[in-house]
């Protein structure tokens, strides 16, 4: 940092302004910025002219620079991890690699030997136990196949979510393959969900490692601690912390149950309808954001309804294969 | 499902653009007329003022001055307003300080206004305002330049940065505020060095 980013107290008062008016700007454009800072700032801002002119110019100067994403190269990537619903409030803390632009599946399909392919349907769960006592409990809508090996510890997510409780073996690393990522175990447990563009990968206990391979693969692996989740896409590897105590909340499915805690509408009827083939609509944006609370039996998805009809207010009709919730 | 997504209400509403007021007026002015003559008056500033350490004081006080005036009634011809008001300002500190350098109150003397015609910085084309903006990106402090690259161009968070840049969030937010004042003396304070290639 220069001399004129530190040692305030020495600098003159404009350039104190001046600093000052620069971190409401960053904090504006890079932080949280909430309600009560645009009320701070504008209180600011109200105190001085001086505190005005400073802002301006700089605010001007700093919207100028927005013709600079005009360079950007690569199409628009996800630069605000959109947060997975059980994860609404996980903070993110790291992000990190340029991972392969590899067809996923086309690679995973090459070099996949044939196995024993497991798989369960809307709403199913079911407990795979591996020779060496490793368990693989599989979500709803999803199927893992096992390498045909001696050892058995590579599996390939094909679909859907898993949660795994994995006994370590230094001699025999545990492989999960999900598309173009490889999750290397090394004594853990861990939930992985497979998604359209990527994978989350959610590290309870233990610790492992999130790679991307592929013909084009230039990443450097992602080691992940207790509370790390991971978002891998084709382009990219963002890390996100939460507490371990939060993310057991993503794992209430083990027990037949979803738990919504500040949970947006609409995230909430996602995750219903991952359970369920009577899907809940919430189309309205206006109600999509209202929050729930709770814990509630996956497969009871008119019990939400009704949760939704008679705790917000909404109207909630019955249409056979979907329930619409509307204002 | 994609016909009901269409079909609800409710979920365009936009926020009626608020009627300009006296002072979203002063703040547009300000921007449009005042900043591009910056490199102008830091020159007037450099060129009539001694000591260097006052001008960024100097700037702030013709700045605030010019704005108040603008909060109360636009300035018909800005550049004139700002260079008087300038030239008001120096008057005062040297009487206050009751150093009068002969040659700077020769210059002040002499100070007259050009025509108000829109000069080269006033008239920028798309493309230069590009290049002008990469150019303005290189000369910051390396770090610096990293951190506001990955944030106005990669469009990356602040702790994706941090990632990327291997330093903490607090190291990634002081970078992009050096960053956000850096660019500012860049794009206003210094006469712009990328013209347009014949």
């Amino acid at each position: 940092m220069t001399d004129t980013a530190t040692n305030h107290e020495l600098q003159s008062p404009a350039i104190r302004i001046e600093q000052r008016a620069a971190e409401w700007l960053e904090q504006r454009a890079f932080g949280r910025w909430t309600q009560s800072d645009a009320t701070d700032l504008d209180a600011w801002l109200q105190d001085s002219v001086d505190h005005q002119v400073a802002f301006y110019r700089l605010e001007f100067s700093w919207d100028r620079t927005a013709r600079l994403s005009a360079l950007r190269s690569d199409p628009p990537r996800e630069s605000k991890m959109k947060p997975r619903d059980w994860m609404g409030h996980v903070k993110l803390i790291a992000a990190a690699a340029i991972a392969a632009l590899c067809a996923g599946g086309v690679y995973e399909y090459a070099f996949a030997p044939q196995g024993t392919t497991y798989a369960t349907d809307i709403g199913g769960r079911k407990v795979l136990t591996l020779p060496d006592g490793s368990q693989i409990e599989l979500n709803t809508n999803t199927s893992v196949r096992l390498a045909a090996d001696h050892t058995g510890r590579k599996v390939w997510l094909t679909k859907g979510e898993a949660f795994f409780q994995v006994h370590h073996d230094a001699a025999h690393p545990f492989v999960v393959m999900v598309g173009d990522h490889v999750i290397t175990d090394l004594g853990t447990k861990f939930l992985v969900r497979r998604q359209p563009d990527g994978m989350t990968v959610s590290l309870i206990e233990g610790s492992a490692r999130v790679e991307t391979v592929g013909p084009d693969a230039k990443a450097q692996a992602t080691d992940l601690k207790p509370g790390d989740v991971a978002r891998a896409t084709h382009a990219s590897v963002s890390v996100s912390h939460a507490q371990v105590a939060k993310l057991e909340t993503a794992l209430g499915w083990r027990h037949g149950v979803l738990i919504f805690h500040e949970t947006s509408l609409a995230a909430a009827a996602a995750e219903f309808n991952r359970y369920n083939r009577q899907q809940l609509i919430v189309s309205d944006p206006a109600i999509a954001k209202l929050t729930v609370d709770g814990t509630f039996p996956a497969s009871r998805v008119e019990t939400f309804a009704r949760l939704a009809r008679d705790v917000l207010g909404l109207r909630v009709k019955n249409e056979g294969d979907q329930i619409v919730i509307a204002r | 499902m994609v016909d009901r997504l269409n079909s609800t209400r409710g979920g365009t509403d936009t926020v009626p653009k608020d009627a300009p007021t006296a002072a979203s007026l002063a703040k547009a002015w300000f921007g449009r007329e005042i900043l591009p003559l910056e490199a102008a008056l830091m020159q007037y500033l450099e060129h009539n003022w001694r000591n260097a350490s006052d001008i960024t004081d100097l700037r702030q006080e013709i700045y605030a001055r010019v704005f108040s005036a603008a909060l109360e009634n636009i300035p018909e011809r800005p550049k004139q307003y700002l260079f008087v008001t300038a030239k008001n300002i120096l008057i005062n500190r040297m009487r206050r300080e009751q150093v009068v350098p002969i040659e700077a109150a020769a210059d002040l003397d002499a100070l007259e206004i050009e025509a108000e015609e829109p000069g080269p910085d006033r008239i920028v084309i798309a493309r230069d305002e590009l290049r002008r903006l990469q150019a303005a990106l290189v000369r910051l402090a390396p770090r610096c330049r990293e951190a506001v690259t990955l944030g106005r161009i990669d469009g990356l968070t602040r702790p994706e940065i941090a990632a990327r840049m291997g330093i903490s969030e607090i190291s990634v937010s002081q970078y992009l505020t050096q960053g956000i004042r850096e660019l500012a003396d860049i794009l206003y304070g210094q006469p712009p060095n990328v013209r347009r290639k014949p």
